[in-house]
C-alpha cells in the first residue's frame, strides 16, 4: 500500500470540496471494501476524505417514505424496528449479507459502491476488463461459477455482490447525491450500470459525487415478503443467486408485486416482466413457475455458472411460494 | 474416571486473553521487518528483476534476490536429501518452478515501508509452459519406489474383477490447504555464527535439523522456540522457504528480521492436501462377501519433491478380504511441494473405500453398516497381526443409536421431512497408532510445584493439558501445581507433533518420568531420620507427602525433603520409547462418522441436521480436550465434504480463490447439531495410558459419510468433492 493522505470532513459540502481537489482521491466511510483494495493494490488513491464525521446517520420516517442516511450502518438499518416492520425485506437482506461484524462497520452508501467480488479483479497479476480497461477478461473461459447470466458483455460477466441492493431495487428506492454541480436524485435501478464496453464504471454516480441518502416508498409488501439468498455456505458467503420478493396480495390475488434478483447481473437484476405477468394473477404454484420461466427466459450461461438458470429457476418459484405463504 | 480427566485446557487463559506469546509476537529489541515477492508466472526464468525503486524507497534496509544472495552453504551440497526430495532452495537460481514462488526479500524499518517497497519489485520473465492440472498430466505419472509408492497384492492380483457382483469408479478430491488462522511468521536472529528462531513449527528438533543443514551450523547451535501454535494442521512440519529467507536476511544485516506471511501466501507457500484421483475396484458375493478390493490413486506432487502419502493404506486391512491389490502414483506438476495435512492420505483414501462401499452395499441392497459388518476384520491381514485392541462396533453401535438409524430407507429419496429429502450416511475412519522415542524431565521443586519438560509442540489439541494431567495423576499433585515448559530447544527432546502420535509419545514419557521421580523421592525420604527402620517399598506419595503405609503418623513433606537435603530441585530426566512386545500387535485408532442431511433438491441446498462422531481412542485422558479435537477435526472432514477446494486457472497456473471469503470453511450454522462420543477403553498394548491417538481419526472418514447421505437423500452419487449445490441440482430434475 502507498502512502496516502487522510482527511476528515465535517459537512458534505466540504467532502466534496475536498474531494474535488484532487485527480485520485476517494470517500471512505466503513471501509470494509476500500481498505480491501488497497491492500491488495487494485486502488491506490493519494488521499481519502473521511466522511464519517457528516450528519449522515439518521433514519428518518416521513409521510409516506422513509430516508436511510448514507452513513447509516448496516447493522443499524437491519434492526431498526420500523424498518423491520414497515419494510423487511430489506432488513432481511441486509441481514443475509456479509457477517455480523462486517455489518457492523459498513455503511449504507458504501454497501451501494462496493466493487465485484470476480477474482480475476482482485487479483492484479490477471486480466481484468474492470481494473484495468481493454486487458481482457479473464472469467470469460476461465472460472465464472459465480458470474452473471444477464445483461453481462464481451468485457465483463463481473456481478455486483450487495444484498441490500437487491432489496432496493426491488422496492423502488431513490439515491440522494451531492456533487460539486449541486445536488440530484438517481432511480435505485438506474443507479448501477450494465458492464457493456466501460465496465471500469460500475455506476451512474460521477467521481466527486457523494450518496447522501436513500429514499424508500412506503408500500403495502411489508406482510409478504422475502428475501432468498442461496449461497455456499450459510454465513459470510455471497449469493450465488438470490431472490427479493414484495407481495400485495387480497385473499389469493395478486395486487401489485416486486421481484428483484442478486448474483446474476452487473447490477440489481429486476424482473419487471415477470412482476406484469403476476399482476392480477391468483396465486398458485404454476402462475409461480410460469413467471419464474419468463424472468429467466433471457439468462445466458458462460459454462461453470450455467447451474444458475436453473437455480435461479427454482429459486424464484420458492421465493414467491415463501412471500405468499407468510 | 481419573480425577483429572475434566480439567480445564491449561493454556486457555493464557490464550483467550491473548497472553500467549506467538512467534512473531516475541519482543525482539531492534526488529526490522521482511516479506516475500512472488513471482507471477508458474513456470520459467527470471530475465531481469527491478529491484533499484524498492532499495531507493524510504527505510529500505536490503532487498535480496537470487542475484546478490549470500548463498547458504547447505545450497552447495550435493542432494541435501530432506524428507522426499531436495526442498526448494530460495534464491539459489533464476528458477521459477510454481506462482508466487518467493523471487525477492523486502527488508525495511517498519511494516508500512516494507509493504510499499515490496510493491514497488517488478520482474520480466522467459515463460515456459506449466502444468498444474492433473487430469492433463497422466503421461508424468511415476511409481517411486518406496514403502509408500511400493504395488501391495495379496492374493489374487485385481481378484475383484472374478467376483459375482463388481462395483468400479473412480474419485477426486481437489487441493485443499490447511490454513490456520495464525499464519506462517518467524522471527530470525543469528548470535554470530547461531541463529535463533521463533517460528511456526511442528517440530523444534526437525525445524533445528533443517536448518542446521542449510546454513551448516552444528544443530546444537541452532535454536527454535515454537511455544504457541494458532494452528498447523500439518503444515508446520516441514522448514520452508520463507523460514530460510527470514535466516538468510538477519545474517545480511545482523539484525532480528520478522517475517508473516500474507494469507494469500498461505495458498500458495506452505504445502497443501494434493489433488488424487482415485480408481476403486470391489468384488462381493451376492450375500455380500467382499472376495476384491483394489485401491489405485494419482496424485500431485511438485517438480522437485516426491511427496507421498498413505493414501491406499487403509484399503489394505480394515475389511476382511482375501484379494487386495493397491497401487499409487505421483504426478509432477508445477506447484508447491503438498505437505501433510489432518488426516493425511487417509482422509483421501477413506473417501474413495468408503464411498465405494456405500456403492456396492446398494448394489447388493444390504444396509451399509450390515455390510461392513459382514467383512469386520477379526485382525490385520495386511501385517498378518492380531489387534492391540479394536471398538470399531461398538462405534456403529453408538453412532447408530444417537443418529437415529433406524429412520433410514435403503431406498434413496424415499424418506422426507416437509418439503426436505432427508438422507443417512456413514463413513469409516482409522489411523496407526505410533510412539515416539520422547525424553521428559520431571523434578519437584521447593515451592511445591511439578515441572515438566518436553521440546515438544502444542499446537492446539491440548499437549500441555495432557502432560499436566498425567503429571498430576501419578504424582497425585493438584493439576494448578503442574508447571508445563514445552516448545523450545534446548529443553529434553520431543517428537514432532503429527501423526496423532503425541499423547501415546509424551504422556508415556510424563508417565516414565514421573513414575521415577516418585521412586527417587521415596528413595532419598527413607534415608531421613523420621523413616528409621522403614524400608523404601512401605513408602508412598500422597499429596506432597512422603507417608509411612504401615503407620501415617510418620512422614515428611516433599518440601522440606528438598530443604532438608539443601536440594534446589529433585529431577529426574528419562528417554521412553515403544515396547517390543507393542511390535507383535497391529495397533490403530477407529471411527465413525454419522450423517443426517436434508437435501432440498430445486435449490440444491445440504443442510447438516445431525452429525455424530464415534471413536475409539483407547483411553480417553481429558474428555474436554478430547471432545474440543474430534468436533474440530469433523467439521475439517465437513469442510472437505462440502466446501473445500484451491481453484487454479490452469491457462494461468495460479490459484483464484487464495482468500478466506473465496476459500470456504464451514461456519457455525451450517451445522445444526454435532456431537461426538469416545468408547473409552483403555488398549493393554498400546503405551502405558492405554490411549491410542485421535487427531487425524476425528476428520478421516467424515466425507464419505456427507456423500453417502447425500445419495440416500436424492439419488445423486457425488464422486468429485466438494459436494457443492450446482452437483445436486444439475440431474435431479424439478
Amino acid at each position: 500500500m502507498k502512502n496516502f493522505q487522510i482527511i476528515k470532513a465535517l459537512t458534505s459540502a466540504s467532502a466534496v470540496t475536498n474531494l474535488s481537489k484532487e485527480t485520485d482521491a476517494k470517500f471512505i466511510a466503513g471501509g470494509t471494501n476500500l481498505v480491501d483494495l488497497m491492500k491488495k493494490n487494485v486502488t491506490a488513491p493519494d488521499k481519502l476524505v473521511d466522511i464519517n464525521t457528516l450528519d449522515l446517520k439518521k433514519i428518518e420516517f416521513l409521510s409516506k417514505k422513509v430516508s436511510i442516511g448514507a452513513l447509516a450502518k448496516n447493522t443499524q438499518v437491519a434492526e431498526d424496528k420500523v424498518i423491520k416492520e414497515k419494510f423487511p425485506l430489506l432488513s432481511l437482506a441486509l441481514a443475509a449479507g456479509a457477517s455480523q461484524q462486517i455489518r457492523n462497520m459498513a455503511s449504507v452508501g458504501g454497501n451501494m459502491l462496493q466493487r465485484t467480488r470476480c477474482p480475476y479483479f482482485y487479483n492484479t497479476d490477471m486480466p481484468c476488463n474492470k481494473r484495468v480497461p481493454k486487458s481482457g477478461c479473464g472469467a470469460i473461459g476461465g472460472s465464472n461459477r459465480m458470474h452473471a447470466v444477464f445483461g453481462a458483455s464481451e468485457s465483463c460477466i463481473a456481478v455486483h455482490p450487495s444484498d441490500m441492493c437487491v432489496a432496493l431495487a426491488a422496492l423502488d428506492a431513490t439515491v440522494f447525491v451531492e456533487g460539486p454541480k449541486g445536488k440530484r436524485k438517481i432511480e435505485f435501478t438506474d443507479f448501477h450500470r450494465l458492464p457493456g464496453n466501460t465496465p471500469e464504471k460500475d455506476n451512474v454516480l460521477d467521481a466527486k459525487e457523494l450518496i447522501t441518502s436513500v429514499e424508500i416508498p412506503e408500500n403495502n409488501f411489508a406482510k409478504n415478503s422475502h428475501y432468498l439468498k442461496i449461497r455456499d455456505r450459510s454465513s459470510y458467503a455471497f449469493a450465488l443467486v438470490s431472490v427479493a420478493v414484495g407481495l400485495d396480495l387480497k385473499n389469493n390475488l395478486i395486487n401489485d408485486v416486486r421481484l428483484a434478483m442478486g448474483g446474476v447481473a452487473h447490477k440489481p437484476w429486476r424482473l419487471t416482466e415477470a412482476e406484469k405477468f403476476l399482476k392480477g394473477k391468483t396465486v398458485s404454484e404454476t402462475t409461480f413457475k410460469q413467471a419464474a420461466d419468463l424472468a429467466m427466459k433471457e439468462a445466458k450461461g458462460y459454462g461453470e455458472n450455467n447451474f444458475k438458470i436453473t437455480l435461479g429457476t427454482n429459486a424464484i418459484i420458492e421465493a414467491l411460494t415463501i412471500a405468499s405463504s407468510k | 474416571m481419573s480425577k483429572t480427566s475434566n480439567i480445564n485446557r491449561v493454556d486457555g487463559f493464557a490464550k483467550v486473553t491473548g497472553s500467549a506469546t506467538y512467534s512473531a509476537e516475541y519482543k525482539t529489541p531492534g526488529v526490522v521487518y521482511a516479506c516475500l515477492v512472488g513471482s507471477t508466472i508458474a513456470k520459467g526464468r527470471i530475465k531481469t528483476i527491478d529491484t533499484k525503486k524498492a532499495e531507493w524507497a524510504p527505510g529500505v534496509l536490503a532487498v535480496i534476490t537470487h542475484l546478490n544472495v549470500d548463498k547458504p552453504v547447505g545450497y552447495q551440497k550435493a542432494k541435501d536429501k530432506h524428507n522426499f526430495g531436495q526442498p526448494l532452495q530460495i534464491f539459489k537460481d533464476d528458477s521459477v518452478l510454481y506462482y508466487d514462488q518467493p523471487i525477492a526479500l523486502v527488508i525495511a524499518d517498519t511494516f508500512e515501508r516494507m509493504q510499499y517497497a515490496a510493491s514497488l519489485i517488478k520482474a520480466d520473465y522467459l515463460k515456459e509452459e506449466h502444468s498444474t492440472e492433473l487430469k492433463k498430466a497422466a503421461d508424468k505419472e511415476k511409481k517411486v519406489e518406496t514403502e509408500k509408492g511400493n504395488d501391495y497384492h495379496r492374493g489374487e492380483q485385481d481378484g475383484y474383477k472374478n467376483a459375482e457382483v463388481v462395483l468400479e469408479a473412480e474419485y477426486t478430491i481437489p487441493t485443499e490447504v490447511h490454513n490456520p488462522m495464525e499464519l506462517a511468521n518467524i522471527i530470525a536472529k543469528w548470535d554470530g555464527n547461531k541463529p535463533t528462531v521463533f517460528t511456526k513449527s511442528q517440530g523444534v528438533e526437525g525445524t533445528r535439523k533443517s536448518i542446521a543443514g542449510v546454513f551448516g551450523v552444528p544443530i546444537e547451535d541452532v535454536s527454535v522456540n515454537s511455544e504457541y501454535l494458532g494452528g498447523a494442521f500439518g503444515m508446520g512440519l516441514h522448514t520452508w522457504p520463507y523460514e530460510i529467507a527470514a535466516l538468510i536476511g538477519s545474517k545480511k544485516l545482523n539484525r532480528p528480521v520478522k517475517l508473516v506471511l500474507h494469507r494469500e501466501q498461505m495458498f500458495t507457500n506452505v504445502g497443501f492436501r494434493p489433488y488424487t484421483i482415485q480408481k476403486m475396484g470391489l468384488g462381493a458375493t451376492k450375500a455380500g462377501k467382499l472376495t476384491g478390493l483394489t485401491h489405485e490413486a494419482v496424485a500431485m506432487t511438485s517438480s522437485y519433491e516426491d511427496f507421498m502419502e498413505g493414501t491406499v493404506n487403509m484399503s489394505r486391512f480394515i475389511y476382511d478380504c482375501a484379494n487386495v491389490s493397491t497401487r499409487y502414483r505421483i504426478v509432477p506438476l508445477d506447484t508447491c511441494t503438498p505437505i501433510w495435512m489432518r488426516g493425511p492420505g487417509e482422509a483421501t483414501g477413506s473417501f474413495a473405500l468408503e464411498s465405494a462401499m456405500d456403492e456396492l452395499a446398494y448394489k447388493l441392497n444390504i444396509d451399509p453398516i450390515e455390510f461392513r459388518k459382514l467383512n469386520y476384520a477379526e485382525k490385520d491381514l495386511e501385517q498378518n497381526k492380531p489387534w492391540s485392541s479394536k471398538y470399531l462396533l461398538e462405534c456403529y453401535e453408538g453412532g447408530m443409536e444417537r443418529i437415529g438409524w433406524k429412520n433410514r430407507k435403503n431406498e434413496p429419496g424415499s424418506v422426507k421431512e416437509g418439503d426436505w429429502l432427508v438422507g443417512y450416511g456413514m463413513g469409516t475412519g482409522t489411523f496407526g497408532c505410533y510412539r515416539n522415542p520422547t525424553s521428559v524431565k520431571a523434578k519437584f521443586l521447593p515451592d511445591g510445584n511439578l515441572v515438566l519438560q518436553c521440546s515438544v509442540n502444542d499446537m492446539g489439541p491440548g499437549t500441555a493439558t495432557m502432560m499436566t494431567a498425567i503429571g498430576a495423576d501419578i504424582t497425585g499433585f493438584p493439576a494448578e501445581n503442574v508447571i508445563i515448559e514445552m516448545g523450545k530447544s534446548g529443553l529434553p527432546k520431543g517428537p514432532t507433533q503429527g501423526g496423532s502420535a503425541t499423547t501415546s509419545s509424551v504422556g508415556s514419557a510424563v508417565n516414565d518420568a514421573c513414575k521415577l521421580l516418585v521412586e527417587k523421592a521415596i528413595k532419598l525420604a527413607s534415608e531421613n531420620a523420621v523413616f528409621k527402620n522403614i524400608p523404601a517399598a512401605d513408602l508412598e506419595l500422597a499429596e506432597g507427602m512422603i507417608v509411612s503405609k504401615k503407620n501415617s503418623s510418620k512422614s515428611i513433606s516433599l518440601i522440606s525433603l528438598l530443604s532438608e537435603n539443601k536440594l534446589e530441585e529433585l529431577a529426574v530426566e528419562n528417554q521412553s520409547k515403544g515396547t517390543e512386545e507393542a511390535k507383535k500387535y497391529s495397533i490403530y485408532s477407529f471411527s465413525v462418522h454419522f450423517v443426517k442431511v436434508l437435501v432440498n433438491p430445486n435449490l440444491g441446498k445440504i443442510r447438516l441436521a445431525h452429525v455424530v462422531s464415534c471413536a475409539d481412542i483407547g483411553t480417553v485422558i481429558n474428555q474436554k480436550t478430547s471432545a474440543g479435537q474430534m468436533f474440530g477435526g469433523a467439521v475439517g472432514g465437513i469442510g472437505m465434504g462440502l466446501m473445500e477446494a484451491l481453484e487454479i486457472d490452469h491457462r494461468f497456473g495460479r490459484p483464484i480463490n487464495n482468500n478466506f471469503a473465496d476459500y470456504h470453511v464451514p461456519v457455525n450454522a451450517d451445522i445444526e447439531k454435532q456431537e461426538v462420543f469416545f468408547v473409552n477403553k483403555k488398549d493393554p498394548i498400546s503405551n502405558p495410558m492405554g490411549t491410542k491417538g485421535l487427531g487425524e481419526t476425528a476428520l478421516v472418514g467424515m466425507a464419505p459419510a456427507i456423500a453417502n447421505a447425500v445419495f440416500n437423500a436424492t439419488g445423486k452419487r457425488v464422486r468429485d468433492l466438494p459436494i457443492t449445490l450446482d452437483k445436486i441440482i444439475e440431474t435431479v430434475k424439478v
